[in-house]
């Protein structure tokens, strides 16, 4: 069994289709990389596959006793963020609270493991600043933590580097694969098709119809891929 | 001489405090601005600062149809209806058809008209005048409140309190990042739906202390000016509260020895004491816009 599986989900809003005919599954330990112009329905699917909307139709299931509360996730920056007051800890602290229940305070073992997680993050000397104070790639970092602290097993990503400049965005990248090595499944949503190619497992392309989803080597075959690949002289 | 003036100052408060209603007004008014600014500081920072403003614009109407009916408590019609309003305004907050703010500003202007109008066709006393300003600036009400008008402000207040500290952490991390609780699970439209129902019982109360009109103020300044100076949400949450009460406090002192209608002096208090943590915020490079 599968931790993610779609069964010919096609997603939308407002009546209308964005994203169709998708099928694929999500095994653990895979990096699958969603990849797509805007507008393709990359950010929809993300939605669909947190539960946060329904799909039109198909069915999208969690399995290997993966629960909904179980899966991390790292949206893009909103505006409210911007300004917001609330330090470091604060923040990858909220990570717990959908596992809690209704016990309304943290406990000790639930401190010290973000503790833990903001060392493994280079961020534990950050803990007491202020979130919009910090840089772009901090920023990342903290929702990342964040993230960790609501899984052990599986993370969403919603375009980790966009805006970070390309230093931080290889650091980013490094961060995410060595998460991936210590068995987190990732699921990126990115535009940025080189960066897919070098790291992922797996790609899902949803811009072209039918939607292509198999391996990275798969796709270096197809023709897209070897437009993308050797055409445009980006990825290895 | 200034001591004489001090002194002064202490024996006209003290005969005052001797009046059951002045103490009444004080545990009320306190009580008040300390939950309308724990939920300001939400409100502010999810963008909502002017639901205060609307929900009270509601209020009115809801009041105007209340007197015209002449309720024998007014409460039990305005309490229900700002409620529903509340719920409305935050959920259309979300709906991308008709934006949040132009939504709130419909219902608010739209109820102001209908209030008035009503008001103004059935007239349930002879001063229709002097009825309006009452509702829209608090001027006098908070001087007439009665024991069961403080009874059931304690209750609320102590249900704001136990509810804000029980769900603190929820109510954080819904307002930092919707999306993110949502996806992991957090019930994030029950705390959104009781965080409206807690802001309309908070306003209707407020009402009674600064009228409909200036009741956001008690709701974002206290928020505004915490901003200022610190950075994490605890800090904001408790020097929002704590000014909040000392600003209602010294509001009311005021108007008490000049005889300043009370509802705008603790917005004016508010107002300086907003001003001064700009400065402070400014001088220390910590305050940011």
């Amino acid at each position: 069994m599968s931790l993610l599986k779609c069964e010919n989900v096609s997603m939308g809003y407002e009546g209308k289709v964005v994203v169709e005919g998708l099928d694929f599954q999500v095994n653990s330990g895979d990096y699958l990389c969603i990849v797509g112009e805007n507008g393709s329905g990359k950010s929809t699917l993300m939605k669909g596959l947190l539960g946060l909307r329904v799909p039109m139709s198909g069915k999208i299931e969690t399995g290997d006793g993966l629960k909904h509360t179980e899966i991390g996730y790292l949206p893009q920056q909103t505006v409210v963020q911007k300004d917001f007051p609330a330090s470091v800890r604060e923040i990858v602290m909220s990570g717990f609270l959908n596992n809690m229940g209704i016990r309304p305070f943290y406990n000790k073992e639930e401190k010290k493991k973000a503790q833990e997680i903001m060392s493994k993050l280079s961020i534990d000397n950050l803990a007491k600043r202020c979130y919009r104070d910090l840089s772009g790639g901090q920023q990342q970092r903290v929702l990342l933590a964040r993230a960790l602290c609501a899984t052990k097993k599986m993370l969403l990503l919603d375009e980790p580097v966009a805006g970070l400049d390309p230093v931080v965005t290889s650091e980013m990248y490094d961060l995410i694969e060595s998460l991936n090595k210590e068995g987190i499944t990732i699921i990126m949503i990115s535009h940025d098709i080189h960066a897919a190619l070098k790291y992922a497992t797996k790609i899902l392309y949803v811009s072209d119809k039918p939607v292509f989803y198999d391996s990275k080597e798969a796709y270096l075959e197809s023709e897209k891929g070897k437009l993308f690949a050797y055409g445009e002289g980006g990825a290895k | 001489m200034n001591i004489l003036m001090e002194s002064d100052v202490m024996a006209t408060l003290a005969r005052y405090f001797e009046l059951d209603f002045v103490k009444r007004a004080f545990v009320v008014g306190i009580l008040i601005a300390f939950c309308a600014s724990l939920l300001g500081v939400t409100l502010v920072l999810k963008r909502f600062s002017y639901i205060g403003d609307g929900l009270s614009h509601v209020a009115f109407a809801a009041m105007c149809v209340a007197m015209i009916s002449s309720l024998s408590n007014n409460m039990l019609l305005i309490l229900p209806v700002t409620i529903v309003a509340a719920i409305l305004m935050l959920k259309t907050g979300q709906n991308a058809k008709i934006n949040g703010d132009a939504a709130i500003a419909m219902i608010s202007v739209g109820s102001l008209a209908v209030g008035y109008l009503l008001i103004n066709k059935f007239p349930p006393s002879t001063n229709v005048a002097t009825d309006v300003c009452t509702t829209l600036f608090g001027s006098t009400s908070i001087l007439t409140l009665s024991d069961s008008d403080v009874l059931i402000c304690v209750i609320m207040s102590v249900v704001v309190v136990i509810f804000y500290i029980f769900y603190y952490n929820k109510v954080f991390a819904v307002t930092f990042d919707e999306n993110f609780a949502r996806a992991t699970g957090i019930k994030a439209s029950v705390y959104n739906t009781s965080l409206a129902v807690i802001i309309a019982i908070i306003i209707v109360l407020a009402m009674n202390l600064v009228g409909s009109l200036l009741v956001s103020a008690l709701v974002i300044f206290p928020a505004l000016s915490a901003m200022r100076v610190f950075k994490n949400f605890k800090s904001v949450v408790i020097c929002s509260a704590l000014l909040s009460v000392i600003c209602a406090t010294t509001g009311m002192l005021i108007s008490i020895l000049n005889d300043t209608p009370v509802g705008s002096t603790i917005v004016i208090v508010d107002m300086c004491a907003f001003l001064l943590f700009s400065i402070a915020g400014f001088v220390t490079g910590r305050g940011r816009a």
